[in-house]
């Protein structure tokens, strides 16, 4: 475990990011933009908690971010997941491509 | 403190007052919760303790408490205007819960621009974001706003995502949260332009600056118009002012490379915001590319880093509150009693309900930036500020989008005064909440404009890069 480097992790979580970024510009169902979403969030939070422990081994700043952002994103997502329930009352559905009323 | 301190009183006495209060006390919940907002936003002018607290996290100096109250002076305007929409069948049983998020998102907006680290920033952040995607989804069995609600929150996770990345990468580079100390150890390294790329966009997501505008339109047509209103003045007000105090606290060694990327975007999303306002036909959407266009005058602002531009952007939005909240008080009027929101419907509205097109005509020319008004001086200052810094060629750009911007604000003064129609609006008469703040609005525009001791406060208290 100890010998990965710095560089591995930042490795993952850049591909994690970018995969994010692909999933929620591509998929049309609005719970896996979802996921997208939580991937490219949780790519923010090893980068944290990986330059915290390999750069800065003295302090906490990094893994404290890290457990705010993740219960920021927990927030986030409670508060997706009722709209878009509420969209999926309202039109019984939650593909994206039906959800394009407003157009000009 | 002082703010968030009496804005969490009223916060509190106004949930408590929903929950525990009889129905009959209910009817006093408006004006009392008007009156108490009222009561903060002058309380918010005395005189109050500067300094830092929670060892630099918390920085309160002369600017910040200056954001705030513009901030206040916005957010009552949106409350009073709030009465005919929350007064609906469908809307009315929900009334407390429109004034505890509008309170909340506020809140994070103040720990948002007062912050003195990124963990506090970025709380006062989604703080301020989250609400407010419930608030855009508030109507919501009307699948429109709905929509709108899902717009909002994708963006903001998305734009928040960026932001998070771009601050795992300052925090490898300086291995601190503080803006103090990160301001020491930032100069133009490679992963630091990068972390300050992620870190704006995450920021002009929020102004809606032109590359990430898309959300805009559709956002603010869905919306309930109140909380457009809001979105459109206040939470974009915050968001510049928080890409400001970051741009010049913790970026002011890099202020090369950020003055080169923002000169990019200023061009693009005022040219990009007046072609699209162009074309619109609903009223929603045209006011949400004019303000597209309205944050580029804005960030013409921030990208003069002095203490005049700090100045002239506070003024601005100042000045940009009253026009706005003015423009769309008008439009929530006649959407509460006819349900009309597109430009062919306001033909011959001059013949029906003269004070109410008086009123869109004086902020349409406040926003065009016609000179009496205070429009004309909020653009004036922010063209001098960047001139002082040698953009003379953006400025040009900008003074020519001014006369583009002429032509579609006149569309809409054309169809009230000129346009002939055989059915026009109705005549109406709109509740008493609804003229306070329309007549508020215009005393604004008229005496900011003139009252030079305005611009002189904001130039003693702000800060450059």
């Amino acid at each position: 475990m100890s010998n990965i480097p710095l560089a591995g992790y930042l490795i993952v979580s850049a591909i994690m990011f970018f995969a994010g970024v692909y999933g929620f510009l591509s998929r049309r169902n609005m719970l896996t933009i979802l996921m997208s979403l939580e991937l490219m969030l949780n790519a923010a939070d090893i980068n944290f908690v990986a330059f915290n422990k390999f750069l800065y081994p003295g302090q906490m700043d990094g893994a404290f971010f890290a457990m705010f952002a993740i219960g920021v994103s927990a927030a986030e997502t409670a508060i997706a997941i009722a709209i878009i329930i509420n969209i999926y009352r309202n039109i019984k559905n939650i593909y994206v491509d039906e959800v394009n009323k407003m157009k000009y | 403190m002082k703010q968030e301190m009496s804005l969490m009183v009223v916060f509190l006495i106004l949930i408590v007052y929903d929950l525990f209060a009889s129905e009959n006390l209910k009817k006093y919940f408006q004006p009392v919760a008007c009156l108490l907002f009222l009561a903060h936003t002058i309380y918010g002018f005395f005189p109050q303790a500067v300094g830092t607290s929670f060892a630099g996290m918390y920085v309160c100096y002369g600017a910040e408490i200056s954001m705030k109250n513009i901030l206040n002076i916005g957010v009552l305007l949106v409350l009073l205007q709030s009465n005919g929409w929350l007064s609906k069948e469908d809307t009315s049983f929900k009334r407390g819960e429109f004034f505890m998020l509008t309170l909340l998102t506020l809140f994070g907006m103040y720990l948002m621009i007062s912050s003195g680290n990124f963990i506090l920033f970025y709380i006062g952040l989604e703080t301020a974001s989250l609400p407010m995607a419930a608030l855009a989804a508030f109507d919501k069995y009307k699948n429109n706003s709905a929509e709108a609600g899902a717009k909002y929150i994708f963006n903001a996770v998305f734009s928040s995502a960026c932001l998070l990345f771009g601050l795992s990468f300052l925090y490898g580079a300086c291995g601190t949260f503080y803006f103090e100390d990160l301001a020491t150890c930032v100069y133009s390294t490679p992963l630091l332009v990068m972390s300050l790329v992620f870190i704006s966009v995450g920021l002009f997501f929020k102004i809606s600056l032109v590359p990430f505008h898309f959300w805009t339109a559709d956002v603010y047509q869905g919306a309930p118009t109140n909380v457009t209103a809001y979105l459109s003045t206040i939470s974009k007000g915050a968001a510049v002012f928080a890409l400001m105090a970051i741009l010049y606290k913790v970026f002011g060694n890099m202020y090369d490379e950020w003055q080169n990327m923002l000169w990019w975007i200023v061009l693009i999303t005022i040219t990009v915001g007046n072609l699209f306002a162009m074309r619109q036909t609903n009223l929603k959407r045209f006011l949400a590319f004019s303000s597209v266009s309205q944050a580029g005058y804005i960030a013409l602002a921030v990208l003069a880093g002095s203490v005049q531009g700090m100045a002239s952007t506070m003024y601005y939005i100042l000045v940009y509150i009253f026009s706005n909240m003015a423009a769309f008080g008008v439009i929530n009027a006649i959407e509460t009693k006819t349900g009309k929101v597109d430009m062919t419907d306001y033909n011959g509205l001059y013949k029906t309900n003269p004070k109410l097109a008086l009123a869109m005509m004086i902020s349409v020319f406040s926003l065009g930036g016609i000179p009496p008004l205070a429009g004309f001086f909020s653009k004036f200052f922010v063209f001098t500020a960047a001139a002082a810094q040698g953009q003379y060629l953006l400025v040009l750009f900008a003074l020519l989008n001014t006369i583009i911007s002429l032509y579609y604000y006149l569309l809409v003064v054309k169809a009230m005064f000129i346009n002939p129609n055989e059915t026009p609006i109705e005549k109406f008469n709109s509740d008493g909440y609804m003229k306070i703040s329309l007549v508020f609005c215009m005393i604004g525009l008229i005496v900011v404009g003139f009252a030079r001791g305005i611009y002189e406060y904001l130039s003693l208290v702000g800060f450059g890069a």
